[in-house]
């Protein structure tokens, strides 16, 4: 059967879809250069769950779910969704976790690195520049042998768990909603100031995800993958979504008045270059030695990949302890960590790398 | 006849092994085995885009033998 989405023509449709779409979340609410950001909206459910209490950044974002369940209905529709898994399960956690620590440091991962440059963000370039150098670390060690061992198809618990994961969280936000004024709803925890307190609504924010979910699954969008396979093989295919992205954000904020250009001052965004810098370099070697950007990392996840899903709960767990050990970053500056999260994390990864080689 | 077996294996790493072998021999033919549709995309457009001819035969159980030829 013939995939437009993956043909060329179809991987620059995706980008402009992410890209709008973005912008458009804006619009309706969500923070500013935060259309969409799996890093950041990661910590938020991790906060909405009570993982961490930092109050400004707790919400479960159903973009989140819409992302993981889009997915799910591309795969089921093209008869894609296989449950695999068993590819160095903990490995992948903690690669998750060292890329979220890692992300929360510059404050974004690799689509809000773009949705920020799309809205005048030079700080981006830092974040931008720094995922390139950690991807060719990371294709260094894939040039040697590196991998984390094949996948094997697993029982269909394995395949669905994630997606009725996010089915739950669906749940839990219907059933305790956010109530004005309030922190709490139940068990939940809901931001009422801060980037957390600053949504779209509902229907808009799942459905416009589960549109992206659908597009990238099939598409297999991927902004680790696009530098990559630039190192890798001079192959631009995945590039090209990005730089679709990329144009299309830039537009639809020049259009709507949202493209601000600058360093200082940017929406939850810092300006210190070097560790704007150094946060991506970590975050971009765990991204390529999981083998995905957290967007993709979400798409496989819904198709059946629990390797992925596990990568994605190491995000989660990243992300919340990035907020209660102060390594996290803010608009303010870096954490009082930041800077530690940011060199373990690297070192961390390095040692996978090298142990992982297997080569004669 | 040369066959790369790349089932249960992410990116990039079937495209990888695909370079190393065409690197290895260029002319000669090659089978992939891949065993989800983004592997079968990426070993696919590469080898065509290097100027290989592809026939995708289906296995059965997933499994997709990609016949490589010049």
């Amino acid at each position: 059967m013939k995939n437009f989405l993956a043909t060329t023509p179809g991987i620059i449709v995706t980008g402009v879809i992410i890209g709008v779409l973005a912008s458009v979340l804006q619009k309706y609410g969500n923070p500013a250069n935060m259309g969409i950001c799996v890093a950041c909206f990661g910590r938020d459910v991790a906060g909405g769950l009570g993982l961490h209490r930092a109050a400004v950044v707790q919400y479960l974002r159903p973009e989140i779910m819409g992302l993981v369940l889009g997915s799910l209905l591309a795969a089921l529709a093209t008869r894609e969704f296989r449950p695999r898994g068993g590819s160095a399960p903990l490995v992948r956690f903690v690669l998750g976790m060292i890329a979220a620590m890692g992300a929360l440091v510059f404050l974004g991962c690799p689509w809000r690195a773009i949705l920020r440059l799309a809205g005048g963000d030079g700080n981006a370039l830092l974040g931008l520049a720094g995922l390139g150098v950690g991807i060719w670390i990371g294709t260094l060690f894939f040039k040697n042998g590196y991998s984390l061992g094949r996948s094997s198809t697993q029982g269909v618990a394995a395949g669905v768990l994630f997606p009725a994961i996010m089915a739950g969280l669906l749940l839990l936000y219907f059933f305790f909603p956010q109530v004005e004024g309030q922190a709490q709803s139940g068990p939940i925890f809901y931001s009422v100031k801060g980037p957390g307190s600053q949504h779209a609504p509902f229907l808009i924010s799942f459905g416009l995800a589960c549109v992206i979910g659908f597009a990238a699954q099939r598409s297999r969008f991927c902004t680790m993958g696009a530098f990559r396979d630039l190192f890798l093989f001079r192959s631009t295919h995945l590039l090209l979504g990005i730089v679709a992205m990329l144009v299309a954000a830039f537009a639809a904020n020049y259009l709507t008045g949202s493209f601000t250009p600058g360093f200082a001052g940017q929406p939850v965004a810092h300006t210190d270059h070097i560790w704007n810098f150094m946060g991506m370099v970590t975050a971009g070697l765990a991204f390529a030695l999981a083998g995905g950007c957290p967007g993709r990392q979400l798409f496989m996840a819904g198709e059946g990949d629990s390797d992925a899903a596990v990568f994605v709960l190491g995000m989660l767990a990243g992300a919340a302890m990035a907020h209660n050990f102060g390594s996290a970053s803010s608009g303010a500056g870096i954490g009082a960590y930041g800077i530690h999260a940011t060199l373990i994390g690297l070192a961390v990864c390095l040692v996978i790398g090298v142990l992982n080689l297997k080569k004669a | 006849m040369r066959t790369i077996d790349a089932q249960g294996l992410s990116c990039p790493q079937p495209l990888v092994l695909f370079h190393a072998a065409i690197k290895e021999n260029a002319t000669d033919p090659l089978d992939v085995l891949v065993d989800n549709e983004a592997s079968r995309e990426n070993v696919s457009r590469e080898a065509r885009n290097h100027g290989w001819k592809v026939e995708a035969i289906d296995m059965g159980n997933g499994t997709t033998r990609l016949e490589i030829r010049k």
